[in-house]
């Protein structure tokens, strides 16, 4: 049956997951939602998709409230936490959605698109970058997440490395167990691989 | 992840709307389920093929869309309660079957079709409301506005459909197709009715179980006799209610994914004490006596619905209807430009409108910040347009089809169609494609191009089809050409799977939605059949792609077929691992030097080569590169080097 879950200090509590399409950003999305509705939260989750496995911009909205379904659009200004998977994806959902009170977690590697490739946009310098998130955000954590999960073998590895990192600031109604067991349910052959990331997101946050 | 056929009763899942509706199915026993994939709708199949078996049901990807409501509308003949779901241009190829069908009626089990349209066409061409069907067919229409609603409605639905004999209609949009959102779970059927198409006289139906549009004259009063009882049932639905003051400073009639707009903007405006929101479920017919009982409370009414202004019409429209003595409200909305005619909507889009009409103000944050983001944005924030998966064979054939054009030297025109490889109107695919239509239209379009010789015309014409598309739509232009000796080339992209909306398996693939093994069709044996000269060629082969078409081009004579097969790269990719492991040779790289103005990340543009500036080289960037290896054959110093990995 369903349970109560626990109040809100912002309600709705509203979550972005963006990064650039074949990242795993809708992977993040699932598990970190059906591990809050287990938690008995009520959720939305809206999802830019369709072409999105073609290189595009990717962005997940979450809706999280312990009494109301909402609309899986955050208003503009409107969002608490930013997790980036990609740098300047991080630095356009802040300039959208940011507010002085945002919380932001974002991977540092950038993955540059056609548009800069080709020399008709120009992608910022790293340190820029950085820079710019940090002052549209209260608060920053930077995640090298594609790195560590290169270590891991799989760049793919990253948003696993991702939502551990979410888990451990503990600016979500979330514990361990919820996310474990909504990742044993998704991938129930490569819980382990799976598992490690998620403590090595967690211990990149921890220290 | 639960599946839809999860036998919970009571829990809540975070379902997307489609798997809700396909969930509403189940649990209203359906028993045959039909689709053609179309962004938004083709989870509800995909969900619904993926537990047929364990739930004893049927569920086939058919060849189109009128095919689908067709299967559909033969289990209803025979007492199976049965579904097609497809998204807004679906509606259009199955519009003839349907004018047909509400003339006939449904059969004994209820029968339903699902469309899901696409507000702002983020994954489609045009961004039709499909609602308006349900008017021209006079059939009863409902919209969810919640998860919750989106499987409640499709359960009830069924049952509807039954008590009248007509065909029901639900319509969603993008917002509640694909987003995620709770749902309680109601008990699932498990015992299936035996299929029989009774032939004998039908109580219910004035008619003898023949299913033939004739007397439609009287057949249509029929129809609209059944409207007017569905009307009666929609005056008192749970799926219409009213939220707010008794009297309100405006009110807003909403429904749909509006409906949660409109929630979320007056909660973010705190005007949950002035503005009232009237939801409506059930659109078509109207629930009149229940809307005039609502129209008086305020005397400002705002519509908020996406695409078109259906409710917005057809309220007025009643209003009309209503004695002078009634209360005259204001009605603001698409006419009255506070809410866009175009493109979904949005809770920002919905605030805007209240607070223009109210005259409050509201600022989303801190101006100073505001300030600062926006600049950032600007300077900081580059474009990231679409473009195909790194490894993507429909590059490849672009990049010969450039090659062939340009070496034949004729300015050859290419049409397309609607696939992944639509983007090749843009620079991923080199801006190769000329038109891009519906289903089909660019076989259609270079049949009638092809005949235009006795006009002087001589440019050689290209129809660049993917291989669901083939089967779908293309086959009747193809045979069009042949049998009008037209002169065009038909490309089609074989990359053995719907790619665009989620690798459905398709006639040529030899595996039907289920699961079942069953015989490919094979799209060379069938073109040959019809006298086609036919070449199949790997597009990862630069050099013999460029010439068969340069050597067809030339050719001349009635339609062709080239079929350009390699399978889709994250299909491949899913299966086995890179067969490449590519770097870039730093000291044959000249990189702007090159002649070429860099050809590889200028003009090829695969995601996984990068431009290193401060060394003015290219790169492979590791994370994104899927190893395919064919851009070691377009750098003309052989700077690209790949190696087996």
């Amino acid at each position: 049956m369903n349970i109560k879950p626990k109040q809100l200090s912002k309600d709705p509590l509203n979550l972005i997951i963006t990064g650039v399409g074949g990242q795993g950003n809708v992977i993040i999305a699932l598990i970190v939602g059906n591990a809050l509705v287990r938690k008995g939260y009520l959720v939305t989750i809206g999802e830019t998709y369709g072409l999105s496995q073609r290189g595009g911009p990717v962005m997940s909205h979450l809706r999280i409230s312990a009494d109301s379904q909402y609309s899986p659009f955050i208003p503009d200004g409107h969002a608490h936490i930013i997790l980036g998977m990609e740098p300047v994806e991080t630095l356009r959902m802040l300039s959208q959605y940011g507010n002085p009170d945002v919380i932001t977690i974002f991977n540092p590697r950038p993955i540059y698109s056609i548009d800069v490739t080709s020399g008709s946009a120009t992608y910022p310098k790293i340190e820029q970058a950085r820079e710019s998130i940090k002052s549209l955000s209260s608060k920053t954590w930077i995640v090298n997440a594609t790195e560590e999960a290169q270590k891991m073998g799989n760049p793919i590895f990253a948003n696993m490395i991702l939502i551990g990192a979410l888990l451990q600031t503990g600016v979500l109604p979330l514990d361990r167990e919820s996310v474990e067991t909504a990742i044993q349910e998704m991938f129930p052959k490569e819980v382990e691989t799976n598992l490690a990331a998620l403590n090595k997101g967690m211990e990149l946050v921890a220290s | 992840m639960a599946t839809i056929d999860i036998d919970a009763p009571g829990t809540s899942q975070l379902f997307i709307g489609n798997e809700a509706i396909a969930r509403g199915a189940l649990e209203a026993g359906v028993g045959f389920a039909a689709a053609y994939p179309g962004t938004p709708s083709s989870e509800i199949l995909n969900s619904m093929a993926s537990v047929a078996r364990n739930m004893d049901i049927y569920a086939e990807w058919s060849i189109n869309e009128k095919v689908a409501m067709e299967a559909a509308a033969g289990a209803s003949f025979a007492g199976i309660r049965a579904m097609a779901s497809m998204k807004q241009n679906g509606i259009n190829v199955v519009s003839d079957f349907l004018s047909n069908l509400v003339m006939t009626g449904i059969g004994p089990a209820g029968l339903l079709l699902i469309s899901c349209d696409d507000p702002s066409a983020i994954s489609s061409t045009n961004e039709q409301d499909t609602r308006h069907i349900a008017k021209w067919l006079d059939i009863p229409l409902v919209e969810p506005g919640t998860f919750q609603e989106a499987k409640d409605m499709t359960k009830w639905l069924f049952e509807l459909a039954e008590q009248l004999g007509t065909l029901c209609m639900l319509r969603s949009v993008t917002r509640i197709a694909h987003a995620r959102g709770n749902v309680n779970l109601g008990e699932l059927p498990r015992k299936q009715k035996k299929a029989y198409f009774d032939q004998c006289h039908d109580a219910r139906n004035p008619f003898p179980t023949r299913y033939m549009p004739i007397s439609s004259p009287i057949r249509h009063t029929f129809l609209h006799l059944k409207l007017a009882r569905a009307k009666e049932q929609f005056e008192s639905s749970p799926f219409n209610y009213y939220l707010g003051p008794e009297q309100p400073d405006l009110l807003i009639i909403t429904c749909g994914s509006s409906w949660l707009y409109s929630q979320d903007a007056v909660k973010a405006l705190k005007l949950e004490d002035k503005v009232g929101i009237l939801k409506l479920g059930t659109l078509w017919p109207l629930p009149e006596k229940f809307i005039e009982k609502h129209l008086s409370k305020s005397h400002k009414i705002l519509f908020v619905e996406e695409i078109d202004p259906f409710l917005e019409q057809s309220i007025m429209e009643f209003a009309a209807s209503l004695p002078s003595t009634a209360p005259r409200p204001i009605f603001l909305g698409k006419r009255s430009n506070h809410i866009p005619a175009q493109g979904e909507l949005n809770p920002d889009l919905v605030m805007k409108a209240i607070t223009s009409i109210l005259g409050v103000s509201y600022e989303a944050r801190d101006a100073e910040y505001s300030k600062k983001a926006a600049e950032l944005a600007s300077t900081s924030v580059p474009t990231r347009s679409w473009t195909f998966c790194a490894g993507c064979p429909h590059r490849a054939t672009f990049w010969s089809i450039k090659n062939a054009t340009k070496l034949d030297g004729r300015n050859g025109v290419v049409t397309g169609d609607i696939g992944c490889y639509s983007m090749a109107l843009g620079a991923a695919g080199f801006y190769q494609l000329r038109t891009v239509h519906c289903m089909g239209a660019g076989a259609g379009i270079a049949s009638g191009l092809g005949k235009l010789a006795q006009f002087g015309f001589n440019q050689p014409v290209i129809a660049v089809v993917g291989d669901s598309t083939f089967y779908h739509a293309t086959i009747p232009a193809l045979i069009n050409g042949i049998f009008n000796k037209s002169n065009y080339i038909l490309v089609i992209l074989d990359n053995s799977a719907t790619a665009m909306t989620g690798f459905q398996p398709h006639p040529g693939t030899g595996v039907t939605a289920i699961g079942e093994q069953t015989q490919p069709i094979s799209m060379e044996a069938l073109c040959r059949s019809l006298g086609a000269r036919v070449e199949i060629c790997d597009p990862f082969d630069l050099k013999s792609t460029t010439n068969t078409l340069l050597n067809m081009m030339a050719e001349g004579g009635g339609a062709k077929v080239a079929i350009m097969r390699r399978e889709c790269e994250l299909v491949r990719g899913k299966k086995a691992k890179a067969p490449y492991k590519v770097h870039i040779d730093s000291e044959k790289c000249v990189g702007q030097a090159c002649g070429c103005d860099r050809v590889c990340t200028r003009m090829f543009l695969c995601p996984g080569l990068i431009w290193d500036k401060e060394a003015g080289k290219s790169k492979i960037d590791e994370v994104v590169c899927n190893g395919c290896g064919f851009c070691a054959d377009i750098c003309p110093q052989g700077a690209i080097v790949k190696e087996a990995a």
